[in-house]
């Protein structure tokens, strides 16, 4: 097997063509998937028996958690791979994640609280999910947070890399301290309905909408990654042919 | 990298304990950044008796709250200092063209950094938590606790410090960027704090503060090299 396809990928026009002819797959598969969990979970589903209807907010909420995370791993492996291959496109990659990733974990706080306030009664507990989140968001906002402290483009690719590659070997210490530290002060008393019994008419819908969301996330990255792209290679000769 | 072969060269070990040596007889020619940390340390413990109350009860539920708090705040502002004079004198280049290994140099530099802040602290917080009401016997355990707490913090944060050397508006920045990690250093050490207080066994949580020691000590200071290097070029 050769290795073309993946050196390839360190050329920013040969990426952002690519980028260019995949976005719309991405956003048309996510599109229907989306549409297509979201009514099963909203229409078809049947209501939960102790929970009622307040419990399909988690065809957003779970997706959304979901990603939070799985933005922040890819941002990690692509730093890594721009760090140590000296990719310039891997950085752009991890760029274009960071403010996705941010804008998924904001949003699984948000689904979070408006999920707590019919079920605890309260707006916000400081539960482990909800704490090892908020401890991601700023995890995130650091991440961007240094990359705008440089001026040059390269330290502040190499710089935030360290961040994410570091922060990638924390993020399961964080969460699962934080889980411990539940565990040390008080007995868990919400959990979400079992996951492992969710009724197959409940479940097929989140899996939909989870692969949509995914597909989802894929196309804005995709179109942030190109804006990252001509953002960095502004002087190039080949951009004036790609935009013509 | 490598120096020529006609160069003696010096051991890691050798150059790591040369770098302690050298900063803490900086550091005690210039007392002042090891008592700035202790003063804010102490501020901090007034400032939440201040906002709580001076009955005693309560200061004790809150104690181990406290002394964690201000402990990893005064370490934090402490880490601003640990690479920013050497960044400008220009020492740390040196240390990065000397052809010694620059995670051996960094992880002397980070141990002194701990002996002069992180220890003047845990021998500060059985004193801070005695004016909060908790018992003497409990301060062999707070002292340890803050120890081991500081000293993964210090590693911890020594790549933050790095990595921000290079950046705008340093300070707040370094704060967004460790505290979020600092956080399991935090919840085992406030909670072996809590346990020590109640006098019972504070070992559990212990060791999980020290196995994060041991991540931090082993791995940190390859990370804060590529950082320093990173903010070098």
């Amino acid at each position: 097997m050769t290795w073309t396809w993946f050196h390839r990928l360190g050329s920013p026009p040969y990426v952002y063509r690519l980028a260019q002819r995949l976005t719309p797959w991405f956003a048309w598969s996510a599109g229907v998937l989306i549409l297509a969990g979201l009514f099963g979970g909203l229409v078809l589903a049947p209501p939960d028996y102790q929970q009622g209807n307040g419990f399909r907010i988690i065809y957003v909420h779970a997706p959304t958690a979901w990603l939070s995370l799985m933005v922040y791993t890819w941002m990690g492996v692509a730093a890594a791979v721009g760090l140590i291959w000296r990719i310039k496109v891997a950085h752009a990659v991890a760029a274009a994640c960071a403010p996705i990733g941010a804008s998924f974990t904001a949003a699984a706080l948000a689904t979070g609280s408006l999920f707590g306030k019919p079920m605890w009664g309260t707006w916000w507990v400081w539960t482990p999910r909800l704490t090892s989140e908020l401890l991601l968001l700023f995890l995130y906002l650091g991440y961007m947070g240094l990359r705008a402290s440089f001026d040059d483009t390269q330290r502040a690719d190499r710089a935030s890399a360290v961040l994410a590659v570091v922060g990638i070997v924390n993020v399961p210490i964080v969460h699962y301290s934080v889980v411990w530290w539940n565990d040390l002060h008080q007995a868990s008393s919400l959990t979400l309905a079992g996951k492992d019994t969710i009724a197959t008419s409940m479940l097929v819908p989140l899996l939909v909408s989870l692969l949509g969301f995914t597909l989802y996330f894929g196309a804005i990255v995709l179109v942030r990654l190109r804006a990252e792209i001509l953002r960095r290679e502004r002087a190039a000769s080949w951009i004036r042919e790609a935009l013509a | 990298m490598t120096p020529p072969d006609s160069l003696p060269t010096t051991p890691p070990l050798l150059a790591a304990r040369l770098v302690i040596e050298r900063d803490l007889l900086l550091a005690f020619r210039r007392p002042e950044q090891l008592l700035h940390p202790l003063a804010f340390f102490m501020l901090v413990t007034t400032l939440f008796v201040l906002s709580e109350s001076s009955e005693r009860t309560v200061l004790r539920g809150i104690a181990p709250g406290v002394l964690w708090v201000g402990a990893l705040l005064a370490a934090l502002l402490a880490l601003d200092f640990l690479f920013r004079d050497d960044a400008q004198d220009g020492t740390l280049e040196q240390y990065a063209l000397s052809g010694q290994s620059l995670t051996w140099l960094l992880l002397g530099k980070t141990s002194s950094h701990w002996l002069l802040t992180g220890v003047p602290l845990s021998v500060m917080a059985p004193l801070m938590a005695y004016t909060l009401g908790v018992p003497a016997s409990a301060s062999v355990g707070i002292m340890l606790t803050v120890a081991l707490g500081s000293l993964a913090l210090s590693f911890i944060g020594s790549i933050g410090a790095a990595l921000t050397l290079g950046a705008r508006r340093g300070g707040v920045l370094l704060a967004i960027l460790i505290l979020p990690l600092a956080a399991p250093i935090l919840i085992f050490g406030s909670r072996a704090t809590e346990l020590a207080i109640r006098g019972e066994a504070y070992v559990a949580p212990m060791e999980l503060l020290g196995a994060i020691v041991v991540l931090s000590f082993t791995l940190a200071p390859l990370a804060a090299a590529a950082a320093v290097r990173i903010s070098l070029e």
